[in-house]
């Protein structure tokens, strides 16, 4: 991120001007944020008369300054995954510009509705920021550079096709004439706009495929970056808000009386119908004023849910005759009826929480006119939609001003109950802005949930002990019936089979078996769920993978050899599963490791558009403790963008995965989340954590992501590696509380 | 008003004795650099050095820092992130979101001072902080080449193997 998109703590006034005062040219807008001594500079430069022309915009994506600085736009937000360096290679690969004086800031969701969504989809989600962009943000900086030529052949007067681009200088090769980019911006921005543009072939890429370092890695350093959580506005005040702990329930009342002298409140806030915030000048005095605010609940219709009414529930559905139909072929159900032997198995996943470090929060100034939120968001545009519902305001008078994320893991896209909160609070302090952050407590009992599933398999078997035909019959929680339940047709939920698809390049299975059945028994819960990063994949890898290994075992096969039967027809599923066993030595014995032996498992899946496959080493002592060793992983990605951040998202998935495998567990009791904190929802930490060793192998031809789809394959790899070690099979989530040996 | 000894200069402040030192921090003093996770001494995202020893500000009342101790936060690491695990941070693009890694660079810097020298069992030891995105790799390697201990390749737990297809 560069200085324009960069807010400082401790004086924003500068910055806030621009959102109000488009007359303000961009370089005024910085000579006034510099005259008056801070380093903050604004928020929402693209829109302003300066991002329109006169500060050197060439196109949407493109902005070039005299002084030869280049600004690239991304619509996308970074939230860790590498996203916005990895856009910011790919507009830059076609602008031919200079990658070192290369900056980045985001344009607004409200510039978006204003210029006819010129950036299009905002969203951050699902691995999608750079395969679902790619083509239109290369194509903006292949528009934008020939623009810039064109502006220079026409000072020339010499035709563009005799002139090149490399670095920011162009070239008129006959006469060895050369100007810079930044000389004839203003030019540039003049030329029409091309109607046909051309992409580099991949093999000619210079800049994309790069291992180049992060854009945004040493204010991350420092303490210098400025999180929503960190925001600091002129008059601000800060909010703490309860929700009612049970979902469904209500606020009946509040005592306001009670902690109306309490230093620093301002005033106790009803929110919605189900929560009460306290606004106050301090976060800290707003929070301690809340927890001694008396708040009688109205519980409401799920005060009595229990977790184990809803395992009952779900455990009704592996058996139930009614079921959306997922993927088939053949008559399974009659072949696995009639085949000479069976294996069956009971999976479980249970509810989890994203956990992002940084919690919810949005600062919101709201006025009759106009309504402004500052939040960490995956999703800018859906954040503005909720900032325009809960502010009665359409949305051209809103904006929303989107900050570095701390964390985003799905919990930050599809939902964005706290920005609506955070309008409503606002609301009672017209023209103040006001920061709610969440609690950690508040963020565990309210979040939107990893959904919670379970899974019965049942293999026939022939005499020869070949698999006839395979059920998968998966019960449970549907994400789209929760969230877009406008979605669903005819009771099915298609996002609940990700990973089991026939076709489709999204999230395919990776076997062939004569006769299958995969099919869901939907069944909701009360707790919200929401996509929890890896979504379904997670879960459905788990299933299947863990059970290909039970019938390897149950008929005497190595777990390598029946997949590879299996996967006869799925050639780059099945090409990241033999580079990881090739690597990690499949076949032959892992050396011990501290006097304990090192057994191995694999796993391998396709999701969010990419191959991925993991074999785990671990160890088992006799006191069933478990030591995961070393991890070898692989992802087909197709095109690969920057292979050190794709390396990074692989390390990243093992901790996600992992901890979300051997510790975390969100329950019901009485209809709310009984874990409320890390202390009773642990994370992985640096001493769980496997060496990993990573191997991107890019096939071409695609587009896949790289954020989700190793997570995966964590669990099932490990699990399957517990099993070759103890002998003893895990099939329900978490492993904490579950003796690893017999 | 009472007063704190915060990266080298005495500073006061107002706030209920009650107030957790983050807090102070974080809302009267500006230093947003240290972060608020989880409140209860769980997430280290809040770790502070006091006289050199990495705390978890989120659970210290202010008013407990006794006069004459110093407190040190990221912003005070070094002046210039010339720190040698900022540098080692930078060169091994360890952070992801980087919300905890204030609060990782600090448990390192305080894990380097009491052992210049740390092998992987005292980073397991001292490194306690949760980072969700997952860079504990990283900060392993990049604490390991901040110490001298490795060199930028040989201390990454994290190998790299890049195939292009034909």
């Amino acid at each position: 991120m560069n200085a324009n998109t960069r807010i400082e703590a401790g004086e924003v006034s500068a910055a806030t001007a621009t959102a109000t005062a488009p007359s303000l040219t961009r370089r005024e807008f910085i000579g006034s944020a510099a005259a008056a001594g801070s380093l903050v500079v604004g928020f929402s430069v693209p829109g302003t008369a300066a991002a329109q022309g006169s500060g050197g915009e060439i196109n949407a994506w493109v902005v070039v300054q005299p002084d030869e600085k280049v600004i690239i736009r991304i619509a996308r937000s970074e939230m860790g995954q590498g996203t916005l360096t990895g856009l910011a290679q790919l507009v830059a690969e076609e602008l031919e510009c200079d990658w070192a004086r290369v900056t980045t800031e985001y344009p607004t969701p409200g510039q978006n509705l204003a210029r006819n969504r010129v950036w299009g989809n905002f969203s951050t989600g699902g691995s999608r920021g750079i395969r679902e962009s790619q083509d239109y943000v290369r194509k903006g900086g292949a528009a934008a550079r020939m623009m810039l030529v064109a502006a220079a052949a026409d000072g020339w007067k010499v035709p563009a096709s005799e002139c090149s681009a490399a670095a920011g200088v162009i070239t008129h090769t006959p006469s060895g004439r050369r100007t810079t980019y930044g000389q004839v911006t203003a030019a540039a921005a003049r030329m029409p706009v091309p109607t046909e543009v051309a992409l580099k072939n991949p093999k000619d890429w210079k800049v994309t495929g790069k291992r180049l370092a992060r854009l945004d890695t040493a204010e991350k350093t420092n303490g210098s970056i400025v999180y929503g959580a960190d925001l600091k506005l002129p008059g601000l005040l800060n909010a703490a808000i309860k929700d009612c702990p049970v979902f469904g329930g209500k606020v009946k009342s509040f005592d306001a009386a009670a902690i109306a002298s309490r230093p620093g409140v301002k005033k106790a806030v009803r929110v919605g119908d189900s929560a009460v915030a306290v606004v106050a000048d301090t976060w800290w005095r707003a929070k301690t004023a809340l927890d001694a605010l008396p708040i009688e609940w109205d519980l409401g219709p799920n005060a009595g849910v229990q977790q184990a009414q809803i395992v009952a529930t779900l455990k009704g559905g592996l058996d139930a005759e009614q079921a959306a139909v997922g993927n088939a072929n053949g008559d399974a159900k009659a072949v696995i009826a009639k085949s000479a032997r069976k294996v069956e198995a009971v999976y479980a996943y249970p509810f989890q929480n994203h956990a992002t470090m940084e919690p919810m929060n949005a600062t919101a100034r709201w006025t009759a006119e106009r309504c402004e939120v500052w939040t960490p968001t995956q999703n800018g545009e859906a954040a503005l939609a909720a900032t325009a519902a809960a502010s009665g305001l359409p949305a051209a008078k809103c904006d929303v001003y989107k900050l570095p994320l701390g964390g985003g893991f799905g919990r930050r896209g599809a939902v964005h109950d706290w920005v609506t909160q955070s309008v409503l609070i606002a609301k009672e302090f017209p023209g103040t802005p006001v920061k709610l952050l969440w609690s950690r407590e508040e963020d565990m009992q309210h979040g939107r949930y990893h959904p919670i599933t379970q899974c019965k398999l049942v293999a026939g078997l022939d005499d020869k002990g070949e698999v006839t035909g395979l059920h998968m019959r998966i019960s449970g929680q549907s994400i789209v019936a929760g969230i877009f339940p406008q979605n669903i047709r005819d009771g099915r939920d298609p996002v609940v089979f990700q990973g089991l698809n026939n076709g489709g390049g999204e999230a395919m299975i990776g076997y062939s078996f004569p006769h299958l059945l995969i099919d869901h028994a939907m069944r909701n819960p009360h707790v919200p769920p929401g996509f929890w990063r890896g979504v379904n994949l997670n879960q459905n890898a788990i299933y299947l993978e863990c059970f290909v290994d039970e019938i390897a075992h149950a008929t005497q096969q190595d777990p390598l050899a029946l997949r590879r039967k299996l996967m006869a027809n799925h050639p780059k599923h099945l090409a990241v599963l033999n580079a990881v066993a090739e690597r990690a030595g499949w076949g032959k014995p892992a050396p011990d490791v501290g006097g304990q032996k090192v057994f191995r498992g694999l796993a391998q899946t396709h999701g969010f558009g990419s191959y991925v496959a993991a074999c785990a080493e671990v160890s088992v002592n006799r006191a069933g403790e478990l030591k995961i060793h070393r991890i070898v992983a692989a992802t087909d990605c197709g095109h690969a963008v920057n292979p050190q951040q794709i390396e990074a998202q692989i390390e990243g998935s093992f901790v996600y995965g992992l901890g979300a495998m051997l510790f975390q567990e969100c329950t019901v009791k009485d209809g709310a989340i009984a874990e409320k904190n890390f202390d009773t929802y642990p994370s992985l930490l640096m001493r769980h954590m496997p060496k990993v060793e990573s191997i991107v192998m890019p096939s071409g031809g695609f587009w896949g992501g790289v954020g989700e789809p190793t997570i995966a394959v964590a669990a099932p790899a490990v699990m399957n590696a517990i099993f070759a070690a103890t002998g003893k099979r895990i099939r329900e989530l978490p492993i904490k509380q579950q003796s690893l040996r017999a | 008003m009472p007063q704190l000894n915060v990266n080298g200069k005495t500073l006061t402040y107002e706030a209920e004795a009650d107030t957790p030192l983050l807090w102070v921090l974080r809302e009267q003093l500006s230093l947003t650099g240290t972060k608020y996770g989880c409140g209860v001494a769980q997430c280290g995202a809040c770790t502070v050095h006091i006289d050199g020893a990495p705390i978890r500000s989120c659970v210290l009342p202010a008013a407990a820092v006794q006069p004459g101790q110093k407190i040190t936060t990221i912003e005070g690491l070094s002046p210039d992130g010339s720190h040698a695990l900022q540098k080692a941070w930078v060169a091994l693009d360890v952070p992801q979101c980087g919300y905890c890694q204030s609060g990782m660079l600090m448990a390192a810097a305080a894990l380097l001072k009491d052992k210049p020298k740390p092998t992987d069992a005292d980073i397991d030891a001292a490194i306690t902080n949760i980072c969700r995105c997952g860079t504990y790799n990283r900060v392993r390697a990049a604490i390991k080449v901040a110490a001298g201990v490795e060199t930028r390749n040989a201390g990454l737990d994290i190998v790299h193997v890049v195939r292009r297809s034909a």
